[in-house]
């Protein structure tokens, strides 16, 4: 191999062929409510985490959405599950309770 | 595919290209890197259909490498354009075929310019006078010489001794066109079938016997560019580019691409060595890449060009299983030696591409 | 003696103003260049927001003109003001003295063929809103069935390039509504829905968005920027996943494209020879845009429905409706006194 000092670089292109609609097709049996998501983001404006860190359950879902389980993981990994998303989600999704199936179906 | 659908489209861009009298002038590069395309263009033109294809060495660089590195201002880029037409006109022609994909594309749009702001057009006229002392004018019919090629591709096929079918199969070759995509994405309407199914390359290679194959990437840019060419920092975008390009065609099994853009044969090509070295993967059979031509390279191959006489010994993908495939005869104790017949030394054989 | 009142075009605004108008006693003759009345709806299958049957509604509107002297597969090939009725030479040989005309010529379907990166009339998969009612409306399905299903919404929408930077208005709930027969005739199938915006303004029209989300069809935000056809024949389509400002692909078996309304050409015809102003966009200028939405610059022409610009059914309808009010006002304050 000769270091040309330069190559391909990765794509940055969403699959949807490839990505994992098993587990959120569990997700969404157990959480029919995800489904509902509008991605109006009203959970990641009241967020307490988001203030500090990279936390979003509106990014989580699309993320879900299109296959990309471990960026879902970070984007709740600082999540402290007070609830406030809860509070405000227009849909009336119990967020909380789905970011807690998220983590166990994703497993993190 | 419905291929009707697509004749339909092509029947919205026509283009009218005169069938003789031309004003011809070459690219900048082509020359290093197909030494054989332009001249062979010139051979089958003049000599082989008997058009008047004239040809002065007075003329110069289109300015259009200059200009798409943001060396020169467009007013200087307009000038030298200014500078060619009115050699054209000098020598008594209205008809102007250029080499250069670039250079179409920038003529397309100093023209379109000129259109649109008369004033400018005036103030170039000025600045050539000025400059040069030549008198302004502008081509009657501007056309790409793979226009011409299309125009004449009835006439080289009633002429050709080879057709691009496997000779051992009976099928025709499955062929990957790409135009240049200053040929026709800036104007869709200057280019013979428009941007979205380009119809030029695609004529050709039906008269001549072939097939086309659409594959998903085919409309993407073959990755040269200016900037992320010139620069080692980029360069990584325009590998990546071809890359993308031969990820997609790679299902459809192609036998060859033919392109009719200086920069596009050269990177297609070129770049298949690379990625074969960085990723260590190949497009074409047996560890072998995937034939990269011009369509002056094809059009010879089909009328019975000695293939070392067009020049195909200085691509990076060796040319032979295609010929083999074809059953075009060639000497390889021939391939390294000059039109003198002097040898010209041999470049190093990767391992990692056939 | 009753005024004779000319309606051009047989679609539900047509339809809609002459059963109004003969219930008032007047004698209307409609032109309609169609083969049967019904306009676009008798092409339809199943309307938006309650899925009930587009047939039922245009049977049950047709019962209304049993009085209306129709005339199908007629064009009207001159119109013109004499002193204060219109003169209409109809293509059937038919000469009309109007006293008063209703244009209600509504729209063409947009040319799906235009956005030529869709590959409409190119590629096998790839069909428009009004194909896909006309395989609802056959009972057709295929087999085997689609694994992967798209609808691009604002096609022909919302596109200066392609000549029309308004809204559709119908497109959205007419895209969720198909998309959700869609997921109920192939439960299997993945459906995406590509919009923009989703404009979902009506009455139930969110219910419905509900409804498609609870069945699994995934909204990507990003216009599809091109489509190409794989080895396998299947339809490689590349959009922006706008909410992730990430590129996206995804290979599908149908793409659906929701093609727009766009000014009938049948419509300018009229238009023309009487020198009736369009807007930008094409469609007809009314006298006021909201107070004489029906009336024309011309006394005694009067518009309904979507040749003054896009409109749902309910609109078009209203519209049928108070247009033949103004043409009663119009005719016993001219013709009565």
């Amino acid at each position: 191999m000769i270091d040309f000092g330069f190559g391909v670089s990765p794509s940055s292109r969403i699959n949807l062929d490839s990505a994992d609609k098993e587990k959120f097709n569990e997700l969404a049996i157990a959480e029919p409510d995800v489904l509902k998501c509008m991605a109006c983001g009203s959970c990641s404006a009241s967020c307490t985490a988001a203030a500090f860190e990279d936390t979003s359950l509106r990014r989580a879902i699309l993320s879900l959405q299109n296959g990309l389980g471990d960026d879902a993981s970070k984007l709740l990994s600082h999540c402290m599950l007070c609830g406030k998303c809860t509070m405000v989600c227009p849909r009336g999704i119990n967020t909380r309770h789905l970011i807690l199936s998220i983590q166990k179906i994703y497993s993190l | 595919m419905i291929y009707e659908g697509k004749k339909k489209i092509w029947a919205e861009y026509q283009k009218e290209i005169p069938e003789d009298h031309y004003f011809y002038v070459r690219s900048c590069i082509r020359q290093s890197f197909f030494p054989a395309s332009e001249a062979t263009f010139l051979d089958i033109t003049r000599n082989k259909l008997g058009k008047d294809i004239f040809e002065t060495e007075h003329h110069t660089t289109c300015g259009g490498i200059a200009y798409h590195s943001d060396a020169i201002p467009q007013e200087t880029v307009m000038t030298i354009i200014a500078r060619q037409f009115a050699l054209m006109h000098k020598y008594g022609y209205e008809n102007y075929v250029c080499s250069c994909i670039t250079s179409f594309g920038l003529y397309c749009e100093t023209m379109e310019t000129w259109r649109e702001y008369p004033e400018l057009q005036q103030k170039i006229a000025e600045n050539l006078w000025k400059s040069c002392h030549l008198e302004f004018a502008k081509p009657k019919f501007l056309v790409h010489a793979s226009d011409l090629i299309f125009k004449y591709r009835m006439q080289i096929a009633a002429k050709s001794k080879f057709k691009l079918v496997n000779k051992n199969t009976g099928e025709p070759l499955r062929v990957v066109e790409h135009i240049g995509c200053h040929y026709s994405k800036m104007f869709p309407s200057k280019g013979v079938g428009g941007a979205e199914y380009p119809y030029v390359l695609v004529g050709m290679v039906e008269a001549w016997g072939g097939q086309i194959v659409d594959y998903p990437e085919r409309r993407h840019c073959c990755g040269f560019g200016f900037r992320q060419y010139f620069i080692k920092s980029n360069r990584g975008y325009s590998l990546s580019n071809t890359h993308k390009k031969f990820e997609s065609m790679e299902p459809f099994k192609p036998d060859m691409i033919i392109t009719n853009c200086p920069g596009c044969p050269y990177f297609l090509d070129r770049w298949q060595y690379v990625i074969a070295e960085t990723q260590g993967k190949t497009y074409g059979q047996d560890g072998h890449g995937i034939p990269v031509f011009t369509y002056e390279e094809v059009a010879g191959l089909v009328m019975g060009y000695d293939p070392w006489d067009l020049g195909l010994q200085t691509h990076q993908v060796s040319v032979e299983p295609l010929l083999d495939k074809i059953g075009i005869p060639y000497d390889p104790a021939k391939k390294y030696l000059g039109k003198n017949g002097k040898y010209l030394g041999e470049p190093e054989k990767p391992h990692c591409l056939k | 003696m009753k005024n004779n009142i000319l309606v051009i075009g047989g679609g539900p605004a047509g339809l809609e103003a002459s059963k109004a108008l003969s219930q008032m006693g007047y004698n209307v003759i409609l032109a309609e260049k169609e083969k049967r009345l019904g306009g676009h709806l008798a092409k339809w299958d199943r309307l938006f927001p309650d899925q009930v049957s587009a047939k039922e509604v245009l049977d049950s509107m047709l019962s209304g003109i049993k009085d209306v002297k129709c005339f199908t597969e007629t064009d009207v090939n001159s119109i013109n003001l004499l002193d204060r009725s219109f003169n209409a030479m109809l293509s059937n040989g038919i000469t009309v003295l109007a006293d008063a005309v209703l244009l209600a010529s509504g729209f063409d379907m947009f040319k799906a063929e235009k956005k030529e990166e869709y590959g409409y009339g190119i590629y096998d998969g790839v069909l428009t809103n009004a194909d896909l009612e006309q395989a609802f409306r056959e009972g057709k399905s295929s087999n085997p069935a689609p694994k992967a299903i798209g609808f691009v919404h604002c096609v022909g929408s919302r596109d200066e390039k392609a000549g029309n930077p308004a809204c559709s208005k119908v497109c959205c709930a007419t895209a969720v509504k198909q998309a959700i027969e869609t997921k109920e005739l192939y439960p299997d199938a993945k459906v995406y829905c590509f919009y923009m915006d989703l404009r979902m303004f009506g009455r139930h029209y969110e219910d419905l968005y509900l409804r498609a989300q609870k069945s699994g069809i995934r909204f990507i935000r990003g216009r599809v920027s091109e489509v190409a056809e794989t080895a396998e024949g299947r339809l490689l389509v590349k959009a922006e996943d706008t909410l992730s400002s990430r590129p996206l692909k995804v290979t599908l078996d149908r793409l659906v494209l929701m093609a727009g309304m766009r000014p009938s050409e049948a419509g300018h015809k009229v238009g023309r020879q009487l020198n009736l102003s369009v807007e930008e966009d094409g469609f007809f200028s009314a006298r006021d845009g909201l107070l004489s939405l029906q009336k024309s610059k011309l006394p005694g022409f009067f518009y309904a429905g979507a040749c003054t610009g896009p409109k749902t059914l309910p609109d078009t309808l209203h519209e049928a409706r108070s247009a033949a009010m103004e043409i009663d006002r119009y005719i016993k304050e001219n013709f009565r006194k």
